[in-house]
């Protein structure tokens, strides 16, 4: 592997006819041929449903894993605010090349102009085909699509559903889904943990799975995988990610053989609320489109212990207007999220706690009316005042960032394929397109897009030159010998017998993660964080207790089998943040930053995609995708 | 403040079940119910006990994972809210809190407090959809829609597919969620089209699923964490009588 070199197999040719020229030269199977093909998606969130519906749609067998019960399950369900799209129905401007700029620019010119640019270009389509589902989106009196701004853009471009906007995207892609299951084409295997890969000769033709329900371990093959599987964040232990969301199937893939591209790249989001006590078992975001109307401030005196209230205007640091007033509180995330940490560390934080910023939404409610802030925003609202008892609308929200995306994840080329050829990343799981920064309403756009639009051809194409084998290969070695090894991985486990619950591991590993790998890092923190996640899976390995059968319904098991794969990407994760000596987007190294304390950025050492490969005994290697612009000049990234 | 739970373990459908008291002290009311399970469940670990198995994922209550018996209603006391909204300060200090998997003949215990709900996703995969292929739809705007429309479409869409309605209800009735899908695509340009077959097979499914009848007790609606309103099965039932009429017609 060590001569091997990165290739992002993106075709030559106009940025802006690139996709349709090269999607013409793909290969192409008729229904009666795809009918021959099995195909094996994990995860059926945004991304695995609205593949596996459309791959479905083309006459290909889809087998389907969750560990939810259902599809509708999936993480995709809680996001908020909105999916971006570049349609200008608001005529302010915005266009294709609008939104590749912004997300390029965004993302800290750390991502790929070629994928960047194909997302821009499908995003219109996206919309289209969500509502020819059925998903209600917001709509205008007239009749027309509404759309509202986010973080790090001047357009408004982002169609959404109140808070829920995830939660219907997901039912549209469920519905498409279930159409499929119900034409005999999808077969759903739910409560199933996805738990290795199984590669022959090179390529990936199956998965070992547990069954959550009676614990039965069995392997499945088919023609190609595709990993759907979401994002990391719970690596943090507390994020605002679903409880299980986790990165054993990209972990899994990687220790096969699957680089793992820029893994230190997670997103803190500034807008969550803050966290309350030892018990705490996870965040809760509060919707960046909150930032249209709420301002961000903390008192100018530091310790000030008066309610907000009792501060007069005079006596507030509108903090992000006053650094950044063409943005102002519309600042992209990773700026506004050290800027909260910046002033807490200053003693101008707020609370109990002193951990916390305010959002205050007095002004809006007072020009546009308490209806019109509720019409907006109400159930967020109401969730907060649920999780806090207090009443947003007569006091200001308290808030502060938490883990909430991660834009590293396993490396793809153009095509959506990993370095394990025939195993396909789409969604969260993959690295493509946000580069050191993912901006706002980006995440179900680039889901959807990979889904619905992209993965479909691609995968098509790399069927087309496998001879289609519908016989089931589990007895072959490769698969009896994943088996073996993912049963022997549990035996271990549960003859620990030690007395530490996984939680307890885990949040000590994630208090490691967050303090030295979190939303400010330096060399000294990352050595430190090398040296010390190795004893913490050590104690993983001697101490941990699962209690009960791992021939039953084990949710302790379940944890356990995650965290033990969160242990060993968290050490990825610091050695990858130290040997990037610069700050880019979302990855800030205190020793890297201007007079202004904004990231400086080396483009001359750093413009590459760091993709790590897995040693079993030692440092993971490193390979380097440089990135080319042609399109767009690097620039210091400004929102001032 | 202190409580006293009675909780029902079963350790699979095919065992019989039983309560069992536990007894928490110290809990802070100002964290989440399922977080005081989590502090029980740790402690049942340490003391190399089974702890007690829940659906949950997103804590937000939105992914409809969670959802249980508390003191006899589905997703406990507070309206509107689901079991991981819920808040330790809905509750007293000493009081009793009985926890029980939701009980109907569609979902079966599958441990402790976790249900089987995959009759609602064949329910949805009967015909609760739009018949569209990706890359097929026009633009979008060609076609607008009145807000309201729209914006009570959005309402009947935001059902979390949770199963509290079944489990309030004396019939274990799937009438409010299965309306509730039919609502959202029958006020829709989009789904208007197939809203004849697909009220026909979504209510022979439901009822092939061995669902109960609804006799309008309103008890569905009233503990739905979404609040999720009867006019949808008022719809459902028009939509109902309007396709039964229509094959009838097509037959003669
Ligand atoms: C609170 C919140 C709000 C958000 N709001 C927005 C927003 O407004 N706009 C936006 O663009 N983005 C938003 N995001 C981000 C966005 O929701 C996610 O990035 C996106 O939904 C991920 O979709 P996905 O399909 O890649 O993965 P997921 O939806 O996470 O799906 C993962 C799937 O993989 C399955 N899976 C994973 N591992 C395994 C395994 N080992 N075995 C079997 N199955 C497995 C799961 O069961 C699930 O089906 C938000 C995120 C959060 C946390
Ligand atoms: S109608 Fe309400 S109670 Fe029934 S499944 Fe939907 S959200 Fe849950
Ligand atoms: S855990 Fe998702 S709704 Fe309660």
């Amino acid at each position: 592997m060590n001569n091997f070199k990165l290739n992002s197999n993106a075709p030559n040719g106009e940025l802006h006819t690139k996709w349709e020229d090269y999607k013409k030269t793909l290969n192409k199977l008729t229904p009666e041929e795809a009918n021959k093909y099995k195909v094996i998606i994990i995860g059926t969130g945004l991304a695995g449903a609205s593949a596996a519906a459309t791959l479905a749609e083309k006459g290909f067998n889809i087998h389907a894993f969750s560990y939810h019960e259902s599809p509708r399950r999936a993480h995709s369900i809680a996001a908020q605010g909105g999916i971006n799209a570049a349609k200008n129905y608001k005529q302010d401007g915005d266009s294709v090349m609008r939104l590749f700029y912004d997300t390029i620019k965004g993302g800290d010119f750390r991502s790929r102009e070629d994928n960047v640019y194909r997302l821009a270009e499908l995003s219109v389509n996206i919309i289209d085909q969500c509502v020819a589902q059925g998903v209600p989106f917001a709509r205008e009196y007239g009749g027309l699509l509404d759309n509202r701004s986010f973080g790090g853009v001047q357009v408004s471009r982002t169609f959404y559903a109140r808070g829920q906007t995830g939660q219907q995207l997901l039912l549209g892609a469920y519905s498409a889904l279930s159409r499929q299951t119900n034409a005999g084409k999808v077969t759903f295997y739910p409560r199933h943990d996805m738990l290795d890969i199984v590669t022959v000769d090179g390529k990936a033709k199956g998965i070992v799975t547990r069954n959550l329900l009676n614990g039965k371990i069995e392997s499945h093959s088919a023609d190609v995988v595709i990993l759907a599987t979401g994002g990391y964040s719970n690596v943090y232990y507390l994020s605002t990610n679903a409880m299980a969301s986790n990165v054993t199937a990209n972990w899994r893939a990687h220790r096969k053989g699957a680089l793992f591209a820029n893994p230190s790249f997670t997103q803190i989001h500034p807008t969550c609320i803050p966290v309350k006590n030892d018990f705490q078992s996870k965040l809760t975001l509060m919707s960046e489109s909150l930032r249209n109307d709420g301002r961000v401030w903390v008192p100018k005196k530091k310790n000030d212990t008066r309610k907000a209230v009792d501060i007069p205007e005079e006596e507030r640091d509108y903090y992000l207007e006053r650094i950044y007033p063409a943005f102002g509180n519309l600042v992209p995330r990773d700026v506004a999220s050290r800027r909260a940490k910046e002033v807490c560390d200053n003693g101008q934080g707020v609370g109990n706690t002193g951990v916390a910023v305010y959002l205050d939404f007095k002004k809006a409610i007072k020009e546009k009316g308490e209806q019109f802030i509720k019409e907006k925003y109400g159930n967020l609202f109401d969730m907060y005042q649920n999780i806090t008892d207090e009443n947003p609308y007569k006091t200001p929200m308290k808030i502060y960032p938490a883990v909430h995306y991660t834009m590293g994840g396993l490396w793809v080329d153009y095509n959506l394929m990993t370095t394990i050829p025939g195993l396909f990343s789409i969604g969260e799981s993959n690295f493509s397109d946000h580069g050191a920064n993912r901006l706002g309403a980006s995440a179900l756009m680039q889901g959807l897009a990979d889904g619905y639009f992209v993965a479909p051809h691609t995968i098509m194409d790399y069927l087309a030159t496998e001879n289609p084998d519908f016989s089931n290969k589990t007895d072959q070695k490769e698969f009896v010998a994943a088996v073996e090894e993912t049963e022997k991985d549990i035996e271990d486990i549960m003859s620990i017998k030690g007395d530490l619950v996984v939680d307890e591991v885990h949040r000590e590993l994630g208090k490691v993660v967050w303090d030295k790998v979190g939303m400010a890092r330096d060399k000294k923190g990352l050595n430190h964080a090398i040296d010390s996640i190795p004893k913490i899976k050590e104690k993983f390995w001697k101490n941990v207790s699962i209690p009960g059968s791992d021939k039953d319904m084990n949710q302790e098991l379940e944890k356990a089998l995650r965290l033990k794969d969160f242990i060993e990407l968290a050490e990825l994760m610091a050695h990858d943040a130290l040997d990037r000596n610069e700050s880019c987007g979302a990855h800030f190294r205190e020793e890297y930053q201007t007079p202004e304390n904004e990231a400086e950025r080396n483009d001359k050492d750093f413009k590459y995609v760091a993709a790590w490969g897995y040693n079993k005994n030692g440092k993971p290697s490193l390979f380097k995708e440089e990135l080319k612009y042609k399109n767009v000049k690097l620039k210091t990234r400004s929102y001032k | 403040m202190n409580i006293n739970l009675k909780i029902w373990r079963q350790s699979s459908d095919k065992k019989d079940g039983k309560l069992h008291d536990y007894r928490l002290e110290n809990v802070d009311p100002n964290i989440s119910f399922l977080e005081m399970l989590d502090i029980l469940n740790n402690k049942l670990v340490k003391e190399k006990k089974d702890p007690v198995a829940f659906d949950h994922d997103c804590r937000e209550g939105i992914c409809g994972s969670c959802g249980f018996m508390i003191n006899g209603r589905p997703h406990g006391p507070q309206k509107a809210t689901t079991v991981c909204q819920l808040h330790m300060r809905s509750f007293k200090d000493e009081d009793d809190i009985l926890l029980e998997p939701f009980r109907a003949k569609s979902f079966g215990v599958i441990k402790d407090l976790s249900v089987d709900r995959k009759s609602f996703d064949r329910i949805i995969s009967s015909s609760g959809f739009v018949s569209v292929d990706t890359g097929e739809a026009g633009e979008a705007n060609y076609i607008p829609i009145e807000k309201n429309n729209a914006d009570e479409a959005f309402l009947s869409a935001a059902c979390i597919g949770c199963g509290a309605c079944v489990a309030a209800c004396k019939n274990s009735s799937a009438m409010l969620f299965t309306s509730a899908k039919v609502s959202h695509l029958a006020l829709l340009p989009q789904g208007e089209k197939e809203q004849a077959d697909r009220v026909n097979k979504m209510v022979a499914t439901m009822d092939a699923e061995g669902f109960g009848a609804c006799t309008n007790t309103g008890a569905c609606s009233a503990e739905c964490p979404k609040e999720i309103s009867q006019t949808n099965i008022a719809r459902l039932n028009r939509e109902f009588v309007k396709a039964q009429l229509g094959s009838f017609i097509k037959k003669k």
